[in-house]
């Protein structure tokens, strides 16, 4: 047999999705399309047991994210936990709802650092997109997470219809003071997947948005740190999923369901553990769904022989699936997948015009609401 | 590690963790790591003899003393300096 053996390494991160509640509705979302109710979310004290068992496995570093964390009246008794467990714990936020005194207690709580997401570089842009008049209280929480002198990145996920303004979102970035700007070029699965038509970018934004990077990074080398999260769809080279299926990571879900990827909800064969049943200790290590996927001997053809297959794991696992009803497959966004022309399809279909773009599907809570 | 040359540490310095970063021993990996956003350095053993001499009130030719008379051997006071100078140029002391 070739291959790596699956045996659970350390993981190294813990992405708790304290709610799915959420007042923005960006219809790229990573949640799942099924949402979780606020009735099912895990208390506190669960919460706080799930920090424990992860840092007694080794992991060093949380992001407390959701939906929109701040909607978690108990927040801080959360990031205390964490911060008790010894996590270092970074608040993935909207910025909706982060005053001054809110981000003080969580300071005090023990948050290390601050990411908070932005649409586009425009207020009626940006609106746009998170399906809300979002953008003033965003602009006012950098202006506070600035103030307290805070860790401070700024996340945008790109796509068709902002990667045009990527000048103006980095320089945003600048005026908002972000030390680092993550550049997440849109991963389709979920509600992306479901608005791939109206978000999927052609080869010509992407170079042209590749050269924007590079040209302000020549510019202004003490910063912000520039993360470009590669798209793709149009290289034929599958992203490594996760650094590994259950090798470095685990995400825990607002109702306590784990896995090992915050887009594997979706697989629906997969039979996610749940921390309320289990502690994190046997989910990681024993449970069939973090070793589902774990090491290379799952691999079938063309992977299992593929001198890449411990570099990019086959690629993305839950891809595999939302395209081709099999998370066992080769990822098809790699050349060598035998499914590569669903991928070209897509990107062929992308064209380079911008007219005839369909409407957005936003992320609501069952039910679907579109608008041009 | 970056392929330049960092520009060598002034003897003076005293090396300290900036505010995002934060030393911390790993019992699971019996590693010294150090955490920041979005990023983990896991050093191995010489780095974090190092690194926990950086406490912001020790100078590099402090740390460099301290070192060799554990270390009598090693090339201490050639290569300490350069490794903090490689640090600082990363963000990762100041």
């Amino acid at each position: 047999m070739t291959g790596v053996p699956a045996v659970a390494e350390a993981p190294w991160a813990l992405l708790a999705e304290v709610t799915h509640a959420c007042p923005l509705h960006c219809p790229y979302c990573s949640n799942p399309l099924e949402l979780v109710r606020r009735s099912g979310e895990l208390s506190a004290d669960e919460w706080a047991r799930v920090f424990a068992e992860a840092a007694d496995l080794g992991v060093v570093q949380a992001h407390v994210s959701g939906g929109e964390p701040l909607l978690r009246p108990d927040l801080e008794r959360i990031v205390s936990a964490a911060a008790r467990a010894g996590v270092y714990t970074q608040l993935v936020t909207s910025g909706v709802g982060l005053t001054a005194g809110r981000l003080g207690a969580l300071l005090d709580a023990g948050i290390e650092s601050v990411q908070l997401s932005v649409q586009d570089a425009r207020a009626a842009d940006s609106d746009l997109i998170a399906g809300t008049a979002a953008f003033a209280a965003k602009e006012r929480a950098a202006e506070v997470i600035r103030a307290a002198g805070v860790p401070f990145g700024l996340n945008v996920v790109l796509h068709r219809r902002n990667l045009g303004h990527l000048a103006a979102i980095l320089d945003l970035g600048r005026a908002w003071g972000a030390g680092r700007v993550e550049l997440a070029n849109t991963q389709f699965y979920g509600w992306a997947l479901r608005n791939r038509a109206a978000l999927l970018p052609t080869r010509d934004q992407l170079d042209e948005a590749r050269r924007t990077v590079a040209a302000h990074r020549e510019r202004h080398p003490s910063g912000p740190e520039l993360v470009w999260v590669a798209p793709d769809y149009h290289d034929g080279v599958p992203k490594p999923c996760m650094g590994g299926w259950g090798a470095r990571s685990i995400t825990v879900g607002p109702d306590g369901t784990a896995l090992p990827c915050p887009a594997a909800y979706a697989i629906a064969d997969l039979d996610a553990p749940n921390v309320r049943a289990h502690d994190l200790g046997w989910i990681w290590r024993e449970s069939p769904a973090f070793n589902a996927y774990r090491g290379t001997g799952w691999m079938k053809d063309p992977c299992r022989t593929c001198s890449r297959r411990e570099a990019d794991f086959g690629g993305c696992r839950c891809q595999a699936y939302a395209l081709t009803g099999d998370a066992g497959r080769t990822d098809p966004a790699c050349s060598l997948s035998p499914d590569h022309g669903l991928v070209l399809a897509a990107v062929a279909a992308s064209g380079d015009g911008e007219t005839g773009l369909p409407g957005l599907v936003y992320r609501r809570p069952g039910r679907r609401r579109t608008a041009s | 590690m970056p392929s330049d040359a960092p520009a060598p540490a002034a003897v003076d310095w005293r090396p300290a963790l900036p505010p995002s970063v934060r030393r911390r021993h790993d019992q699971v990996r019996g590693a010294e790591l150090l955490l920041m956003p979005e990023r983990v350095v896991r050093l191995n053993a010489e780095g974090g003899r190092v690194l926990r001499l950086c406490d912001g009130r020790t100078t590099v030719e402090g740390i460099v003393t301290a070192l060799a008379r554990d270390f009598p051997d090693a090339p201490i006071a050639a290569d300490v300096p350069a490794f903090l100078a490689r640090l600082r140029d990363r963000g990762w002391l100041r």
